[in-house]
């Protein structure tokens, strides 16, 4: 079974994984001239952090960084720009979700509300 | 894990509300249909940009001109950020327009009728980016993640545009005879091909009740249309114009607007490339994309150049502007 | 400037100058909004759209503040719609064809710059509306330079076809800069009354930033003596490229006046 085999966003292999598929990576002359795709990240004010909030095409970064920028900030969402070109981004496998994330499970000694704590103490 | 899991599980995840993302796995047929839809979404936002182009260069005031410019601006940029929803699926962009280029890719129809009046800008407007906004409010909470990131982005910037037509014709329907007139010719044209927007009736559509299991639909056509109907035949008495539907009346039993018969020979005519601007919009759309050719090389090589050469590891500096860092304004 | 100033010759100069500046954005704004849904890749598209928007957002600030010096009625609109082609003060740099995607983009490079080093004098002018108009703009110009500086080095450093083509949009354009030199008497006027300095005292710089983009982009510069063209658009002596543009522009205007759109 193949399914699981796909050449997905957010995780692209260096040479890329499909190059035998032509539905894939467009043909001919196109092929040649793809622009990679870059994920662009935006902190929308100064104190929060830089949130996802989508993709582009660019042929390098400067022009990720400006095309980000009419893009994506043309109702001032944005007061930071970073761009990631996809490929470069590792991501974890869902597969892995319970490896991962649940044996946090059964630590709620890490969340506040495990303590058993008078309710007269203030200020904690 | 054998198939049948995998698909059980998925399904309750789409039951429970959870949202599918790009590496988690997902029914083959899932996927198509996602494909299908997003870049069908995302072709009709980038024709679309061509009956409405038309007009900027004639717009009738410097603010109607700024403001039809930022609109079709936008619609670029929600053909691009449904392109990059589509692209998760594992489909590059370059690959759907390909497909629209050659005619394998749908788009919607309503941009294969012209628009030969100004009042056009307005019944675009107001009819097609009102269809428009009913089928994609539900699709916020498509249960595909990055489908329904990009469409409440859309929604939220979409929501000028519906009211920018209005105005539009509202300020013709106030103005001379030959303003009203252009006005009402309008809503003439746009009416039902703004109703065919929503697409076959739920009992010649296939494909709704397998969209509804997945939670990429949440309503069926026929619940749309109406929706849009009872709203739009309340609106069309503020601007002191009539629908064209001789039918249209309302039904105190059930609570909505009954409406006349639906020409579906003309929609299918038009869906299968014979409506009146088929071929002009798909000529336009090749053509930028073909006059383009050099430009996107020339990129691609200069990029590929500077990575080559160690001197010049940067790209092309603003460094000669002093005031260069200022990217956002 | 109070709007009920009296028009004298002095206020009717700055009012000639401001329809100027006005359009020299307006017939760039418009000619570069022709791209929109044609541009080369969905991100440019993009891009060059919001440059028009910033060029006919800035041509509106002059306009509007035209119209407050005229003081008869007159509106942003009756003077981008109801002005003849001889009335227009654009330079002829701006009215040109697109042409192809390097041509566009080498004209907006040689105006942003130009309107860059202008608008850094005007910033600092004794008119305050103008000076407030310009500062917001010179935010908009610098990206209208970055944007379009890196463009005319990547295509005329990309392919051997894009250089090619940048040579060509080089040779076209080059006809057309002097003009953003010569003073038209508008502008000696303003000068003279300190409002302005010369735009001769502009063109050095002009020349130094040009020159060290088009060398990065490996195109040769511009001739020192290629003046041309012996029309001024800055006085009203336009090629036919703008009765075409006004022709589109003003058609609905013309055709049915006096109407509210």
């Amino acid at each position: 079974m193949n399914l699981l085999k796909k050449f997905y966003y957010g995780d692209l292999p260096e040479q890329k994984a499909s190059a035998n598929d032509p539905s894939l990576t467009g043909e001919g002359r196109e092929g040649a001239a793809a622009w990679p795709l870059w994920e662009i990240f935006i902190r929308s004010k100064q104190g929060l952090d830089h949130k996802h909030v989508g993709s582009l095409h660019a042929t390098d970064a400067q022009m990720a960084m400006e095309n980000a920028r009419d893009v994506y900030t043309r109702r001032q969402e944005g007061v930071s720009i970073w761009v990631v070109e996809s490929r470069h981004v590792h991501a974890s496998n869902p597969d892995d979700a319970e490896s991962f994330y649940d044996p946090a499970n059964d630590k709620v000694y890490r969340h506040p509300t495990f303590y058993d704590l008078p309710d007269e103490l203030k200020h904690m | 894990m054998p198939l049948q899991n995998h698909e059980e599980i998925f399904q309750k995840k789409v039951d429970r509300e959870v949202r599918i993302e790009p590496r988690d796995w997902m029914p083959d047929q899932y996927r198509k249909t996602l494909i299908r839809q997003i870049s069908q979404h995302a072709h009709s936002e980038i024709v679309g940009m061509l009956p409405e182009g038309n007009w900027i260069t004639r717009a009738p005031s410097l603010r109607r001109k700024a403001t039809l410019i930022a609109k079709v601006q936008d619609e670029a940029g929600h053909g691009l950020y449904l392109y990059s929803a589509a692209e998760t699926l594992g489909i590059t962009r370059d690959e759907m327009i390909r497909q629209l280029h050659v005619g394998k890719a749908k788009y919607s129809s309503i941009f294969n009728y012209p628009t030969p009046s100004w009042a056009d800008m307005g019944a675009i407007g107001w009819l097609v980016d009102g269809a428009a906004i009913m089928n994609q409010v539900p699709l916020c909470r498509a249960s595909y993640g990055p489908y329904s990131r990009a469409m409440i982005r859309i929604c939220k910037e979409e929501s000028f545009h519906q009211r920018q037509g209005f105005e539009i014709l509202l300020t013709l329907s106030t103005g001379s005879d030959a303003q009203r007139q252009m006005c009402q010719d309008a809503i003439d044209r746009w009416w039902w091909p703004s109703i065919m927007m929503f697409g076959p009736n739920d009992d010649s559509s296939p494909n709704t009740a397998q969209s509804m299991k997945w939670k990429i639909k949440r309503f069926t056509n026929d619940e749309l249309r109406q929706r849009f109907v009872d709203i739009c035949a309340e609106q069309v008495k503020i601007l002191g114009m009539n629908l064209p539907d001789p039918e249209l009346k309302w039904n105190q039993e059930r609570g909505h607007f009954d409406f006349g018969p639906i020409n579906w020979d003309e929609f299918w005519n038009v869906v299968n490339g014979n409506g009146p601007c088929n071929k002009e919009r798909l000529e336009a759309r090749v053509k930028a994309h073909e006059d383009g050719a050099w430009v996107r090389e020339a990129a691609v090589a200069y990029a590929n150049k500077r990575k080559t050469d160690p001197r010049q590891a940067t790209a092309p500096s603003s460094s000669h502007f002093e005031a260069g860092q200022s990217l956002l304004k | 400037m109070t709007p009920n100033q009296p028009i004298n010759i002095s206020t009717n100069q700055l009012f000639n100058y401001t329809l100027h500046l006005a359009d020299n954005n307006l017939i760039l704004g418009h000619r570069n909004s022709e791209w929109t849904g044609h541009g080369p890749v969905l991100e440019q598209d993009i891009a060059l759209s919001n440059i028009a928007l910033d060029l006919v957002g800035q041509a509106r600030n002059f306009y509007q503040y035209a119209a407050q010096l005229k003081n008869d009625g007159s509106t942003e609109d009756t003077f981008a719609y109801l002005r003849d082609a001889n009335e227009f003060k654009n330079v002829l740099l701006v009215e040109q064809s697109n042409g192809d995607w390097g041509k566009t983009i080498l004209r907006q490079f040689l105006f942003s710059v130009y309107q860059y080093y202008l608008y850094q004098q005007l910033e600092k002018c004794s008119d305050r509306t103008i000076a407030s108009i310009t500062e917001k703009a010179l935010k908009e110009i610098t990206y209208h330079i970055r944007w379009s500086s890196e463009w005319v080095i990547r295509l005329g450093d990309g392919t051997i076809e894009s250089h090619a083509r940048m040579n060509n949009a080089l040779h076209e354009l080059s006809e057309f800069t002097d003009e953003l030199f010569i003073p038209a008497s508008y502008e000696i006027e303003i000068a003279r009354q300190g409002i302005m300095v010369d735009p001769v005292f502009i063109n050095a710089r002009w020349r130094e930033k040009v020159e060290a983009i088009l060398r990065e982009a490996t195109l040769p510069f511009l001739s020192e003596d290629n003046n041309k063209q012996s029309l001024s658009g800055k006085e009203g002596q336009h090629t036919e490229n703008l009765i075409h543009i006004l022709s589109e522009m003003q058609s609905l205007q013309r055709a049915y006046p006096g109407c509210e759109w």
